[in-house]
């Protein structure tokens, strides 16, 4: 009898320990990300690390983004658009209430968006917000926003975590304090180290299912190998060393996740100088570059070819990959036909996430192939951005271009590969200008066809996003349409 | 000593002003706007240019130059670029990491090398002696980063006695943080500690043959006593001076230390606030930690003094 009662004393107390345990386990999740956040205002600085932490658990926009990239309803739960494609009139979901108990209502919407396109505005995406002509509340749920044109796009740009709604009462202190209307709650930020997040128990909407997020930040890659080696971190949302992958695949305490990105892989070419900005030096350069021996040297293998300035995981991408396939022969004549028998050196500068660094080298090789001789400069990315970007004082970059459709970019003639055709400036015009999706798809189409015939930039690979997740943790995203971790359906399996 | 003391307090001034100067003028220069790394490809000029006002980064640099040095004699850094915080609490909550973990390191140093080195040099040419110039040898050679990634596969990969690096906040508890400071000290310690027990060898031995030594010996001391009561006071004045640096460069050179154990000391925080371009932190550390290393030179040009009473006279 004594021994049939300790044994069963034994046996609960263990149980309950075990039960502890678990219980705390399905709660709790640590997240392993590259970047720290410079501060908590989404719409205050173009740091994706910003968004990756606070976009859709603690910030929530009109719209958002789902997991696939498609545009879904956020705090706007309805909305009605006119005839003529100029006034959207959204309607707020009732009872939703910021993390300080105050309510949501269309003057929070009416605040949010005056503020991001106000005169002295730091919004880094201040384009977004550019054709709003008036915001005004028709009630307390009910907003209306009047562009001065119509805009195809809009709901899609104000899923944007530049787009959130922040509240006039709590926007003091936004950068160190966050109040959003979202499924977690800021609580903690170690400066250096992590940020606390907490389930929001007041949530509008489906509650989380995790009690507490731990976002870690570990920028260097070998660190980032043995934090998830050590079990350190639950998860490592788009890992830094492709290198390391075959290793995780092969442990059984481990998933890898292979995603696609928003980010084009470009080798960038200075369309304003010479000798690129002859089209006949460009398509020598288009089919001087071998992709796959590209992505296996400077990728492990990881990432999609590309032929033009489009995500090829998009409903309307066309693959024009064929149209700048590896022909060293064929680009050798171009060069003949451009006057250029003989070759030419130019230079090639290199900002320093790995695809660029690794990348260079691969093509640089490839380009000598054809006669291509490059100098080869390593930049910082504050150096990048003052003399590629700013100072457009290069021949050839290579860079991952991350914003969500931003096929805009090659209409704006001086921006840094210095672009200037019409045509495709009539596209993205009548583009913008119209919502029918019919339309809206021949268009995308047709300026991905443009800047492929024109050779504009050598296009190569879509980034691909790799994550290492502990087996058990379900519901991070693969893919990622917008740079978040959204963590409001992440759970552990039972 | 009072003299001798204003005398070095004076150069601590100049060198602090010199260095101000040449600090702010050598990361001005540095190519990248603070402004339009902040906001990105995507930016207008319109944005970088009220952002640059924001940040104040439209006045004239010699302005921006006697703001900073003023600001900081208040003890006002100025705010941060990036993180929009008080350069100076940011700072503060570094230095709380840093400066425990060098002085950890520190303490670990000087509790191994001193018994080792007096060890190995009261009984030269033994086995014992052989063997701590061999270890140490070995310690000098090994780089640290090396050995760190060592101790984290060993301790915190196989044996998961420790976590593989972060650090959880003084708030956390004295001993977990203490513990996540552990195996980056030791890493940090062990080249210094084989360097003094080097040091300290050799300066004792060096002691012991002069001619006061022999003095103390023909009165009848024995060698121990000789070394202990005559010789280890005279030996400790090269010792002192290494102390002193590898103080300041655990300080200020934990950068790599403080990557693989992703730390967020101040060495971390210097080269993110670089790639940033968050200036204003970058010139406040630098400045800080200069300060640092001219104070415990000054602490240890004072020591001197105190060991050697003859230094007092000079000068």
């Amino acid at each position: 009898m004594n021994n049939l009662l300790r044994t069963s004393a034994f046996a609960s107390s263990f149980a309950l320990l075990a039960g502890l345990g678990a219980a705390q386990a399905a709660g709790d999740v640590t997240v392993g990300l590259q970047l720290e956040p410079p501060h908590l205002d989404p719409t205050g600085a173009a740091a994706g690390a910003i968004d990756q932490v606070l976009y859709s658990n603690v910030f929530e926009g009109l719209t958002r983004f789902g997991p696939d990239g498609s545009v879904d309803p956020g705090l706007a739960e309805s909305w009605e658009i006119s005839e003529d494609g100029t006034e959207y009139t959204f309607h707020l979901h009732e009872g939703v209430t910021f993390h300080d108990g105050t309510d949501l209502t269309a003057e929070d919407v009416v605040f949010t968006l005056d503020r991001a396109r106000a005169e002295e505005s730091a919004n880094a995406q201040k384009a977004l917000f550019e054709g709003i002509e008036s915001v005004e509340a028709v009630d307390s749920l009910t907003v209306k926003v009047t562009l001065s044109e119509p805009d195809g796009s809009f709901l899609f740009n104000m899923a944007w975590g530049d787009a959130v709604i922040v509240a006039p009462e709590s926007i003091e202190d936004i950068k160190s304090n966050p109040i959003g209307t979202g499924a977690f709650k800021f609580s903690d930020w170690t400066q250096g180290d992590s940020i606390d997040l907490v389930k929001n128990p007041d949530y509008w909407g489906t509650p989380a299912a995790l009690d507490t997020a731990t976002f870690k930040f570990i920028s260097d890659p070998s660190a980032a190998f043995a934090a998830v080696m050590a079990e350190d971190v639950d998860a490592f949302y788009s890992y830094p060393a492709p290198e390391n992958l075959a290793n995780f695949e092969a442990d059984p305490r481990f998933r890898v996740l292979v995603g696609s990105t928003e980010g084009e892989t470009i080798l960038a070419m200075n369309n304003g100088a010479e000798p690129f900005n002859d089209p006949k030096v460009r398509e020598a350069v288009a089919h001087a570059i071998d992709r796959s021996a590209l992505i296996d040297g400077a990728m492990f293998g990881y990432g999609e070819p590309i032929g033009t300035h489009f995500a090829p995981h998009n409903p309307d991408y066309v693959d024009l990959t064929e149209q700048s396939n590896y022909d060293p022969e064929r680009s050798k004549q171009l060069l003949e036909e451009a006057g250029y028998g003989d070759g030419f050196t130019t230079t090639l500068k290199l900002p320093p996430p790995s695809y660029a660094r690794r990348g260079g080298e691969i093509i640089a090789a490839q380009l000598r192939e054809v006669g291509i001789e490059t100098e080869i400069t390593n930049v910082e990315w504050a150096q990048w951005l003052e003399n590629v970007f700013n100072g457009k004082d290069f021949g050839l970059t290579i860079v991952s271009h991350t914003e969500p459709m931003d096929i805009g970019i090659y209409a704006r003639p001086d921006y840094y590969f210095q672009y200037d055709n019409p045509d495709f400036q009539q596209v993205i015009e009548t583009l913008t200008a119209t919502a029918d999706p019919e339309g809206r798809s021949k268009l995308w189409q047709q300026a991905q066809q443009i800047i492929a015939d024109d050779y504009v930039n050598g296009y190569l690979f879509q980034l691909p996003l790799m994550s290492v997740v502990k087996t058990g943790l379900e519901g991070i995203w693969a893919d990622a349409p917008t740079q978040a971790v959204d963590l409001t359906a992440v759970h552990w399996a039972e | 000593m009072i003299r001798y003391t204003l005398k070095r307090l004076q150069s601590l001034i100049i060198s602090l002003i010199v260095a101000s100067i040449v600090i702010f003028a050598a990361i001005e220069i540095v190519p990248g706007d603070p402004a339009s790394f902040m906001l990105g490809v995507n930016a207008q000029p319109d944005t970088v240019a009220a952002l640059r006002e924001q940040l104040g980064l439209d006045v004239p640099l010699y302005q921006r130059y006697l703001n900073w040095i003023g600001g900081m004699l208040t003890g006002d850094f100025g705010v941060s670029y990036t993180y929009r915080t008080p350069v100076s609490d940011i700072i503060g909550e570094r230095l709380w990491i840093s400066l425990p973990l060098a002085l950890y390191a520190l303490s670990l140093t000087v509790l191994v090398a001193f018994p080792v080195g007096i060890l190995a040099a009261s009984r030269r040419g033994s086995a014992t002696d052989v063997t701590v110039m061999g270890a140490t040898q070995l310690g000098v050679a090994i780089p640290n980063f090396w050995f760190a990634m060592l101790m984290v596969l060993v301790f915190a990969i196989n044996l998961r006695w420790f976590s593989a690096g972060g650090f959880p906040g003084w708030d956390a508890g004295f001993w977990v943080a203490l513990k996540a400071l552990t195996l980056p000290a030791i890493a940090l310690a062990l080249p210094q500690a084989s360097i003094l027990a080097r040091v300290m060898r050799s300066s004792l031995l060096d002691t012991l043959s002069e001619d006061y030594i022999r003095t103390c010996r023909a009165k009848g001391l024995t060698r121990k006593q000789a070394l202990w009561r005559h010789a280890l006071r005279n030996a400790l004045i090269p010792v002192l001076t290494i102390v002193g640096l590898q103080f300041s460069f655990l300080l200020a050179g934990a950068i790599i230390i403080e990557n693989v154990f992703f730390l967020p000391g101040l060495g971390r925080l210097v080269f993110q606030s670089i790639s940033q371009r968050d200036l204003i932190v970058v010139e406040s550390v630098v400045m800080m930690l200069v300060f640092a290393v001219i104070v415990v030179n000054f602490a240890v040009d004072l020591a001197y003094a105190w060991v050697d009473p003859r230094l007092r006279g000079r000068q």
